[in-house]
């Protein structure tokens, strides 16, 4: 999903600065600073309790700040709440469907609460339904959807408003592989034509790839904020790894001969090179001592996060996420 | 403004939608009450026959069994505000833009709704047990059971802000409710129950509610007869309870939106 109207400069569709929140002792989010360009995917990636929901929450009016500014819209998320709260759409990770009520009165709840005009209303309503595929089953009460019709249900709520910022706070968490590549289709769809901007948290790395930038977030900071190339990129290339019958004397053979830093685990030797591809052949054809074998591959948003924080993205789930 | 009004109108058209796509809370709201009343009735007619002011038992207890079945609904219109929280359309309702204190006076007017729609249903029974209906007493009655229906349901949003557990507001709401009607008059007159139970009833304002609603149907005479609420040699005149009935209201709705507005 990368955007031809990145380079829409004008003004940002979200300013943030110096954002913080503490709940009692516990600092959530401790002064993250960034800013979501008009048109842009936005993705906030980080392990669960890293401060993503706090943050969304404080953007969206739920939760305020302790310290720090923000503005969604140009408007500020404190002192104008009401425009703030027009201006965006919400999917939250639970879903916050009314499920005694039928997929269309859910619908028709919401454009109420936002003072949606009869004529937009009773349009959008038929072409979002359409899009998400649920108009045949406007009449059924939400009780009957799966999670997957739910979540769908849901972005088309969150669009009946026309909002210019969409948040999708774990879009797609609790959905199968199919269904979340669904739920992305859709949101291509829906972005192609309402020039929206989309808000994204996510703890899934592919899910991160949609986005146009990332921001690390560990521990309520942000420890980086680029494209997902370049973030790539500056892990150190692609990582080559080989598997050899003695890991330290292979390691200190790559120090040596290639001046790389490789990582030892066990018999398995790691190291980044620039262009991994290129680099193989001869490495294989030069290296004097015995492999069982080699692999090159890409570097994932894994081994950014791994790289930024010395941990992987999946080994440390805290609480406090749904804060 | 506007977000005050659309917050109103908005909260109380799902709550009502609520209550009429739910077909089993419609039959048990409305049975609920005849039950009780054909049960105390039944029990009691051939042992009290006649009270004062040429009232039967039956004609005696059927206001209060009105006033019963507006209290028990109101104060458990609380409990959407908690079961909102628990499946997540409390976040949906909290982050549109419409007033908090609008999203609380629409629970209320929700429950003003619902409590009125099951009057009318009690009201079909009124000539079966007696009790005689003029245009009068339904113009009377729309208002008053409007009235304590809203102060009620604030009382019922009060604790459903704080309650963070469907089990939890239950729990505290039995506990209040029982006492709330077996103490407000609704069986038997408070002028003449024991002492303790007589102090107790007469610091109930549920009471005067109760009351209120009684002599909108039966007129002032049982109430000057015995049937009535005094207090310190003062028999209470309908006007009088329904201030009581609306300083009360002021009080627990003003809470309601200071307890409801405190969440984040």
């Amino acid at each position: 999903m990368r955007s031809p109207m990145m380079t829409d400069t004008a003004s940002p569709m979200i300013e943030v600065d110096r954002l913080t929140r503490t709940f009692g002792q516990i600092e959530a989010v401790g002064g993250v600073s960034f800013e979501v360009r008009a048109g842009e995917v936005f993705g906030f990636l980080g392990p669960n309790g890293a401060g993503k929901t706090t943050t969304i929450s404080m953007l969206c009016t739920l939760v305020r700040p302790t310290s720090g500014r923000a503005q969604v819209n140009g408007f500020d998320v404190v002192h104008q709440r009401s425009d703030v709260r027009r201006s965006i759409g919400l999917v939250f990770q639970q879903s916050t469907l009314d499920e005694a009520l039928t997929a269309e009165q859910n619908m028709r709840f919401h454009a109420y609460a936002y003072g949606v005009p009869r004529e937009v209303r009773e349009r959008r309503l038929r072409e979002l339904l359409g899009l998400v595929e649920l108009w045949d089953r406007r009449k059924s009460r939400v009780r009957t959807f799966s999670g997957g019709m739910k979540r769908r249900l849901e972005i088309a709520r969150g669009l009946l408003h026309h909002p210019s910022i969409l948040f999708l706070d774990e879009p797609t968490l609790g959905l199968d592989p199919q269904t979340r590549r669904r739920v992305w289709e859709y949101l291509g769809d829906l972005r192609a034509r309402e020039r929206l901007t989309i808000f994204l948290t996510t703890h899934y790395l592919d899910e991160a790839e949609e986005a146009d930038r990332i921001a690390v977030i560990d521990s309520g900071r942000i420890a980086a904020l680029d494209t997902p190339a370049r973030l790539k990129s500056d892990v150190g290339g692609d990582l080559v790894t080989i598997a050899t019958s003695d890991g330290p004397r292979a390691a200190d053979e790559i120090r040596d001969r290639y001046g790389f830093a490789p990582a030892v685990v066990e018999d398995t030797v790691s190291f980044h090179v620039p262009a991994g591809e290129a680099f193989l052949p001869d490495f294989v054809r030069g290296f004097s001592q015995p492999m069982q074998a080699v692999g090159v591959r890409r570097p994932t948003l894994d081994d950014v996060f791994l790289h930024l924080t010395g941990r992987e993205i999946r080994d440390h789930a805290r609480d406090g996420e749904s804060r | 403004m506007t977000e005050l009004v659309r917050g109103l109108w908005v909260v109380a058209y799902r709550d009502i939608l609520g209550f009429l796509s739910d077909r089993f809370r419609i039959v048990a709201s409305l049975t609920f009450p005849l039950l009780f009343l054909a049960i105390f009735g039944a029990g009691f007619s051939n042992v009290i026959g006649r009270m004062a002011g040429g009232v039967d038992i039956v004609q005696f207890m059927y206001p209060g069994i009105i006033a019963q079945a507006v209290l028990t609904t109101s104060l458990f219109s609380g409990v959407s505000i908690v079961t909102d929280r628990e499946v997540g359309f409390l976040r949906e309702v909290l982050v549109a833009p419409i007033s908090r204190t609008g999203i609380v006076l629409g629970k209320a007017a929700g429950a003003a709704m619902v409590a009125l729609v099951q009057v009318a249903v009690l009201l079909v029974v009124a000539p079966v047990v007696g009790v005689p209906l003029s245009i009068g007493t339904m113009l009377q009655l729309v208002p008053m059971v409007a009235l304590l229906s809203l102060v009620l349901s604030g009382l019922g949003i009060l604790i459903g802000s704080f309650a963070r557990s469907q089990q939890g507001f239950q729990l505290f709401m039995q506990m209040l409710v029982f006492p709330m009607v077996f103490l407000a008059g609704v069986f038997f007159p408070v002028d003449s129950v024991p002492l303790w139970m007589e102090v107790l009833s007469k610091a109930n304002p549920v009471t005067y509610g109760v009351d209120a609603i009684r002599q909108i149907f039966l007129g002032t005479a049982p109430a000057t007869a015995g049937l009535g609420v005094t207090v310190f040699d003062h028999t209470m005149s309908l006007a009088e309870e329904v201030a009581i009935v609306g300083g009360l209201g002021v009080v627990l709705m003003s809470a309601a939106v200071w307890a409801f507005r405190r969440q984040e």
